[in-house]
């Protein structure tokens, strides 16, 4: 009898094998948990940081709780980063381009995963090498074509290369519609097909609607590497129409530049809550749709064969 | 009269050509256009005036003005710095994304979670966001620095080494911050995996360690590839990466101009495209190894 209690305790603490057992998956929560504080420590770091005032900052003895939560910071970041008007600009440069980097990358890896084209190959080694590809060889040239366009400082300059499939990381997200597309059954084209569709219509009617989380997926890492991007718009969207992360950039020259906050002297307490109210769009996106962003690459079977 | 029907193939081609025309014009004229332009540039001497762009060519003079002048060292040692912290950056980031992976493929509750938690960096980490957090030093374990590790590697290594490798520690968390989507592309890579292999290996006697080893690691080899190679050219693009910078910078500078800036860009792609062939090497020996065994 007591043997029998032996082994199951045993079992209970150890398990079959070390990981479904209770000190296992003990072990395994707290490292979750430890490497898990640790990641975030910079950003937690940066919301108990923002709402101290003055004090506190000073205070060695508040480290992360704050003895009053101090907005003034974050009213000083609004006013400094311009956030409303700023705002409207970074999602103008933010949506568009990925809304439509999204559709014209998806027709292509349509179009490659669905006809025999001829140097289907050579494509791929193409699509793969403006992936390798660094932006920086090619984009002086850019420059100067955007310039000569007369669209350079304009949205345009971040919105054209997008409409045309060759914005951020456009390749991944043709590879991304490419294998969604091949694992669509190929039955439903041709019985389309026999049903007298074209090739126009089987892909709006049929293709399409099929490959909401391909499109779904792609429009989010669009959306984000897009808002995050600030090498090339930096220097395509240039000086006069800043967006919310050049703005950061450009931090202390803004803030000593705006009117009628001579009486403060900047912080860290404000550079973080100027930092967190960048990030809050992006942020507030990810929380509701997060199990997209982590399921998306999943799904949408990039993830190999 | 019979409308004339063309051959099927003909057909698909045109259709399908039909999808590709965005992406094919927006190629030629974003894309392989300027690269041309840009090593053209990068062989001329180009100058900006009044009417325009004149460009002369003037064979490898950029090229040759890279190794002789104060700019080009200046970019040279942000190349050689980079290139250092990447050899210490991608095994980090791929060992800790293997780790954080296969901690998160067990059966535990709130899985979603600590998915979500280890994802979150990618969708938040800009530039000015990440140059902010190391500014304020946010971005390392103050233990780090607390225990004198900086100091010590100061002490041990020459000072070519000592500045990257202190990098790499002081900014050791934001450089694990590069791991999310690698540890998204290895729990489905883990996933992959029948879990009868793990029973059969179990009945014959294997533990978890032994499993770990000989069963989960040489399935993920393949990804451990794919993983590297996205975190080379996402650091390489990275839009705080010093030898990027340079880039830009000598564009508009009255020594240098498009000229020199093309003619480091394609060296800076150079040796990328060394850096990748070398873990790409480095990486085929280690599976063949495995291989063997």
């Amino acid at each position: 009898m007591k043997k029998i209690n032996k082994t199951k305790v045993r079992h209970f603490f150890m398990g079959k094998n070390f990981n479904d057992g209770f000190i296992g998956r003990l072990a395994i929560y707290l490292l979750l948990i430890i490497i898990g504080f640790v990641y975030l420590y910079p950003l937690l770091k940066m919301f108990a940081y923002s709402i101290k005032d003055l004090e506190d900052l000073v205070n060695p003895t508040v480290q992360w709780i704050p003895t009053k939560i101090y907005l003034e910071n974050y009213k000083v970041s609004f006013i400094v980063l311009n956030y409303g008007y700023t705002l409207v600009f970074s999602l103008l440069v933010t949506l568009v381009p990925a809304v439509l980097q999204t559709i014209t990358t998806s027709l292509m890896g349509y179009a490659l995963a669905k006809f025999k084209v001829r140097g289907r190959v050579i494509l791929f080694a193409i699509i793969l090498l403006t992936y390798l590809l660094p932006i920086q060889v090619y984009m002086i040239p850019r420059y100067v074509l955007f310039d000569q366009l007369g669209i350079l400082e304009t949205a345009w300059a971040i919105i054209l290369p997008a409409t045309f499939g060759q914005g951020l990381s456009s390749a991944i997200f043709i590879l991304i519609f490419f294998q969604f597309f091949r694992m669509q059954p190929k039955a439903l084209d041709e019985s389309a097909e026999i049903d007298g569709a074209n090739a126009y219509q089987t892909f709006i009617r049929i293709g399409v609607p099929l490959a909401g989380p391909a499109y779904l997926t792609a429009f989010l890492f669009s959306f984000v590497w897009y808002w995050n991007e600030t090498y090339v718009s930096s220097l395509f969207i240039g000086s006069d129409l800043y967006t919310l992360q050049l703005k950061l950039f450009n931090f202390t020259s803004q803030f000593n530049t705006t009117q009628g906050l001579s009486e403060q002297a900047l912080n860290e307490a404000i550079r973080y809550s100027a930092t967190i109210l960048i990030i809050l769009p992006v942020l507030l996106v990810y929380v509701i749709m997060q199990k997209w962003f982590v399921e998306g690459i999943d799904r949408t079977g990039i993830t190999g064969e | 009269m019979r409308k004339k029907v063309l051959k099927r193939k003909t057909r698909e081609t045109l259709v399908a050509w039909s999808f590709m025309s965005i992406w094919a014009i927006g190629f030629l004229m974003f894309t392989m256009i300027p690269i041309f332009t840009s090593l053209y540039y990068s062989l001329s001497d180009v100058v900006l005036s009044g009417e325009g762009i004149v460009v002369t060519f003037s064979g490898f003079d950029n090229y040759v003005q890279i190794f002789s002048s104060a700019e080009g060292f200046n970019f040279l040692r942000s190349v050689l710095d980079f290139s250092i912290e990447i050899l210490f950056k991608v095994p980090i980031i791929t060992v800790f994304a293997i780790i954080i992976a296969v901690l998160l493929n067990q059966k535990i509750k709130a899985r979603g979670f600590f998915r979500a938690i280890y994802f979150l960096p990618v969708i938040i980490a800009s530039g000015p966001v990440i140059s902010q957090l190391i500014n304020q030093g946010a971005a390392t374990i103050p233990v780090i620095e607390e225990l004198g590790f900086i100091n010590f590697i100061n002490e041990t290594f020459t000072e070519g080494l000592a500045r990257p490798i202190g990098n790499v520690f002081s900014e050791l968390i934001v450089i694990l911050w590069f791991s999310g989507v690698q540890i998204l592309l290895f729990i489905a890579a883990l996933q992959k995996i029948d879990t009868a292999t793990y029973e059969a290996a179990m009945i014959d006697g294997a533990g978890v360690w032994e499993s770990f080893w000989k069963i989960t690691i040489p399935s993920l080899s393949n990804m451990v590839l794919v993983s590297v190679v996205f975190t080379i050219i996402n650091l390489a693009t990275f839009s705080e990466n010093e030898a990027i910078q340079h880039i830009k910078t000598n564009m508009f500078a009255l020594e240098t101009g498009f000229g020199f800036s093309s003619a480091i860009a394609w060296l800076y792609f150079l040796v990328l495209a060394v850096i990748l062939a070398v873990f790409f090497l480095l990486f085929k020996g280690f599976s063949k190894d495995r291989g063997r065994r």
